[in-house]
């Protein structure tokens, strides 16, 4: 409820705000200051309460919950997420979920957040347990803005929303407002989803007094304004009827205050915040306000966020006609739909190859928005010759440090936003190269969260050189280290006289099979392979040049070849949170008839790819590559059955691109967590998100 | 190995063994039926035992004009063959005899009439295998429905043929179609489909498993259909077969009764199976360094399997549509008493044995 507040916030003119002091003063206890601040942080021009000290800060939650001054009752807008500078599509879900109500902060104190969930995994043994212990204890390694309250309460909000829900006052907050209309903000930015339901409009009058204390950040609305504005004229019928319903209520309580300009209300804020909380003294106020709202944003807010976050946001369906046109008038790529699509598959962009190319080539001057080094890969994806997972994702990452490097801010613009738009931009340019992947998603995410925390005291300069630092840590920890990590703990399941059985060209497999040779172990590799893009050759390649006893042979003859194997190693691109492994087509037959020969099936996957989505089959998510390699066989020219039929409407090619292995097939993941069931990667799922915080 | 493969010629020379049986069977019984009227008891003796040694001799004529039968062009040579093999065993047994001369004009009619007798009855034989597609497509409208989506790998004519007449029936279904590397047969038959206006959708094999969830039947031919009810299939079904298995679709084989193979398997993937050239898969100049046994090792680190076949087990197979009806894996063994005698299993064995 806080943070929905909060976010109604944004929506609320000024007019409305004066009005909503006085509502709810049973959530002032849920108040704290250190909220109040990071709410007023994306405001430069609010003036900044005094800053607390340190023990302040430790216990942030306590203090206001003695203060009882009907004054403070603003209790909606102390949190922001981060994500409202996000301009580009955010990954909110569009169901209103549940968050985290003020009532129950009373119901768990704030130590509470410390102790591990009991589900968490053991702490791993190797270099990336820094990454948890960072999690855990993060005042050690980032002493200067992050206090420990942040882990406090990162871990603290996160139980109370389980709290929440398990003592049945979820009814209450299920419906929240807060997230239907800040999904509405998502949704005008991103152009791209649902309206939301009615029935959270509803619950949303319910809830009005309370959000219309987050009226005082209104201020924050003057950058926004234009966008409220348009979503203004957007709200529902029931909506207005709510913002009606709420000033009527407003007026009942016949308020004192009258501040009707964005200064007096912010004035009033200001007062009541120091009213509220006597603790800081004004010396320090304006940079350990700042401080305070950086790490009530790093620590605090995230997690809620994600919480809201952990539905992803329903993905384009290109079966729908209007959407599918408003994309089109956006797009940078003119594509041409291929003639004869898939009819299981209408929901997919299914394109023309080859046209795009030559258009894209000629645009390349038109094309200005498009940082050189992103277009560069861009067209990489395109013509394929960057592929598997991690080599899309660091090359993207890489492509858009370039960009960073070269970025200045606009006048009149803040960086934050000016750059999240930026590299919206770029990414929609990249999509329309190639749909992008699932770890690709989450470096992005990654990448925008960094950006929307960037602290507004750092210069363009340094801001600059700290998200380039963030994206070599990413590339370094997530990725490189996780691999290590991964071969390490894969190795010691490779004994002598094993015969191994990897298919397609995985990364991490490869990394395994190398550095088991490097150990002496002796070893025999089957290179299973398939169409069309016969990947294995290349691993064959290397593996046979290292001098490792290989077989090949194609994904047809798995049955046959599946009697001398005594271990299946596959790679993956994304490890779904049912336990469903995403992969390169045909994983999930090769896992099949590996469980069916009773052979352990063992999938490498970097932690960064998991993702909290779900997937029964391998259809209603999925990319199509180009139909035409279907139909002509690289090598073989004497199979050219259907060269003169390709253009019949009868005939469809299907080339599907992923496939989704059911749980049951696996055996273990090896991540860099460790080796877990494919039941444990909900669990990493959830950790992972709130060490990804920190890194 | 390569005589193991093509099961169908062996089923076939068992085939014509067994109607010589039959046919010489049903005369000596006529016979028999006409001695009695005349109550000559060592007549009758003398035949009985005429016929054993008939019977003996014939089979291993017959076993040895199958052994040469069993090349490719085997069935013609097998025919001609016949009525040689029907005469030899006669005119020895003529020259061992010692009955009357009326005797042995009375034998070579019999024989004249039991050559008449087999040649119709093979004649009978090859115009089933002939017209076998017509009579399993003729059941094509009791196994599809409406919107039926059916999915098969490689080609055969048999579920081309069986796909077409539901098409003409008026039913109206699609067929994904994958493309079974690395033969791609798959793509003949997608264009043979397409030509006949068949919705048709072409997939890679590995495709198979993503595809299947929203498929509602899996028709393919087969290469051989053992004793047990398993079946030996193109290369890529056992892992369709697993697939189908897994989300619960009937997977149905097509096969014509000539296929019917009256052995057991015993280790099927590996003793009838075919490992065919690296060619298909690989290109030997790329790869032409690692697949030579020159390196110091002794053998060479790479080596490329490219089987032809699968075995299906029993349990996978939900239905056989041959072209005397639907049956269940479990009554294979019934259909294979009908069609072959037992002795022929044996016969086999004494081939092996002289071989």
């Amino acid at each position: 409820m806080q943070r929905n507040g909060s976010v109604l916030s944004e929506l609320f003119s000024a007019s409305q705000l004066y009005h909503c002091n006085k509502t709810s003063p049973n959530l002032l206890s849920s108040l704290s200051d250190n909220r109040i601040r990071s709410a007023h942080f994306n405001n430069e021009t609010l003036i900044f309460p005094p800053p607390p000290s340190l023990s302040n800060i430790m216990d942030p939650r306590r203090a206001p919950r003695t203060v009882s001054d009907p004054k403070v009752r603003k209790v909606g807008f102390f949190t922001d997420p981060p994500d409202r500078s996000l301009p580009g599509p955010p990954d909110h879900p569009i169901s209103s979920f549940p968050t985290s109500p003020p009532s129950t902060v009373d119901n768990s104190p704030p130590s509470a957040g410390n102790s591990l969930s009991p589900v968490m995994i053991p702490p791993p043994r190797h270099s990336s347990s820094i990454l948890s212990r960072l999690r855990r204890d993060p005042a050690e390694f980032f002493p200067l803005p992050a206090s420990p309250t942040a882990s406090t309460s990162t871990s603290f909000s996160d139980d109370v929303a389980w709290t929440m829900k398990g003592r049945g006052v979820a009814a209450a907050s299920s419906s929240l407002p807060g997230g239907l209309l800040f999904d509405i903000a998502a949704i005008k930015s991103a152009a791209s989803s649902v309206p939301a339901s009615g029935l959270t409009t509803v619950s949303a009058v319910n809830n009005l007094p309370i959000e219309k204390g987050g009226g005082v950040a209104v201020e924050m609305q003057d950058d926004q304004s234009s966008r409220s504005k348009s979503l203004k004229e957007k709200t529902t019928k029931a909506e207005r009827r709510a913002l009606q319903e709420a000033q009527r209520a407003a007026k009942a309580t016949a308020k004192a205050e009258d501040g009707k300009t964005p200064a007096a209300a912010s004035g009033a804020a200001a007062s009541v915040k120091s009213g509220k909380s006597l603790k800081p003294p004004p010396s320090q106020k304006n940079d350990s306000a700042a401080l305070a709202a950086l790490e009530k944003k790093a620590g605090d807010r995230p997690p809620e966020k994600d919480r809201k976050k952990e539905f992803p946001q329903p993905r384009m369906q290109f079966d729908d006609k209007s959407r599918v046109e408003k994309a089109k008038r956006r797009a940078v790529v003119k594509q041409t739909e291929a003639r004869n699509r898939v009819e299981l598959f209408r929901h997919l962009p299914q394109y023309e190859r080859g046209t795009q190319r030559t258009e894209l080539q000629s645009k390349f001057f038109e094309l200005d928005p498009v940082h050189p080094a992103v277009y560069k890969v861009g067209l990489q994806y395109l013509y394929g010759d960057i592929c598997g997972s991690n080599a899309r994702c660091i090359a993207m990452l890489q492509a858009f440090q370039e960009a960073i490097k070269d970025y200045s801010t606009p006048s009149e613009k803040t960086l934050a936003r000016d750059l999240t738009a930026k590299i919206g931009s770029y990414l929609s340019f990249l999509i329309e190269c190639r749909p992008l992947s699932i770890s690709m998603g989450n470096a992005i995410r990654f990448l925008k969260n960094r950006i929307a925390k960037l602290p507004l005291t750092l210069s363009e300069l340094e801001a600059k050189a700290t998200l380039r630092s963030d994206i070599d840590r990413f590339i370094n920890e997530k990725i490189i280290l996780a691999d290590k990590v991964i071969v390490k703990h894969a190795v010691t399941k490779i004994s002598d006289g094993d015969v191994l059985l990897t298919y397609g060209s995985p990364s991490a497999v490869e990394m395994v099979l190398l550095h088991a040779h490097e150990l002496g172990k002796q070893f025999r590799v089957v290179v299973v392979d398939s169409r069309p893009k016969l990947e294995g050759q290349l691993l064959l390649h290397r593996l046979v040049g290292k001098g490792i006893n290989c077989t090949y042979t194609h994904v047809n003859a798995i049955s046959y070849i599946m009697h001398e194997v005594t271990r299946v190693f596959l790679g993956a691109s994304s490890v779904l949170s049912n336990g469903t492994v995403y992969s390169k087509v045909g994983t999930a037959c090769v896992a099949m008839v590996a469980h069916a020969f009773r052979v352990p099936v063992l999938v490498c996957c970097e932690a960064y790819k998991f993702h909290e989505r779900v997937q029964l089959d391998s259809l209603c998510s999925n990319e199509l590559g180009d139909p035409d390699v279907i139909s002509k066989i690289h090598g073989r020219e004497d199979i050219n059955f259907l060269d003169g039929s390709t253009n019949s409407e009868n005939l469809q090619l299907l080339n599907l691109i992923y496939d989704a292995t059911p749980s049951d097939y696996i055996s273990m993941i090896i991540t860099d967590y460790g080796m877990v069931p494919p039941t444990s990667v909900p669990v990493i799922v959830r950790d992972y998100r709130r060490e990804h915080l920190w890194i | 190995m390569r005589r193991n493969i093509k099961l169908a010629v062996g089923n076939i020379v068992r085939r014509v063994l067994h109607i010589i049986r039959e046919e010489d069977l049903s005369l000596t019984t006529a016979a028999i039926a006409g001695l009695n009227l005349s109550a000559a008891s060592d007549g009758d003796d003398d035949d009985d035992g005429e016929q054993d040694e008939h019977t003996v001799l014939s089979a291993a004529a017959v076993a040895a004009s199958a052994r040469n039968a069993l090349r490719p062009p085997s069935l013609q040579t097998l025919l001609e063959d016949m009525p040689e093999s029907v005469a030899i065993p006669h005119t020895s047994s003529s020259g061992g005899d010692s009955e009357g001369k009326s005797k042995s004009a009375d034998k070579s009619s019999r024989t004249r009439r039991l050559k008449h007798d087999v040649i119709e009855a093979v004649n009978e034989l090859i115009q089933d295998i002939n017209t076998c597609h017509e009579q399993i497509a003729e059941q094509a409208v009791e196994h599809i429905h409406q919107n039926e989506v059916i999915l098969t790998l490689g080609s055969s004519k048999t579920v081309l043929e069986f796909l077409y007449a539901a098409k003409e029936k008026k039913r109206s279904f699609r067929v994904f179609v994958a493309e079974g590397a690395p033969r791609y047969q798959g793509h003949l038959l997608a264009k043979e489909l397409v030509t006949r206006g068949l919705h048709t959708t072409l997939i890679t094999d590995s495709a198979v498993f993503a595809i299947i969830s929203r498929v509602n039947m899996v028709i393919v031919g087969a290469h051989a259909v053992m004793a047990n009810g398993g079946v030996i299939v193109p290369v890529g079904l056992n892992m369709v077969a697993l697939a189908a298995q897994k989300h619960a679709v009937p997977f149905v084989v097509l096969a014509g009764s000539h296929k019917l193979c009256p052995l057991y398997p015993h280790n099927p993937e590996v003793l009838l199976n075919e490992l065919r050239s690296p060619s298909e898969l690989l290109d030997f100049g790329e790869f032409s360094d690692c697949l030579d046994f020159g390196s110091s090792i002794g053998s060479p680190l790479l080596h490329v399997v490219n089987p032809a076949f699968d075995y299906v087990p029993p349990k996978l197979v939900s239905l056989f549509i041959t072209d005397t009806g639907g049956h269940n894996p479990s009554y294979m063994y019934r259909l294979i008493a009908d069609y072959y005698s037992a002795d022929d299993l044996v016969v086999r064995r004494r081939v092996a044995l002289g071989n």
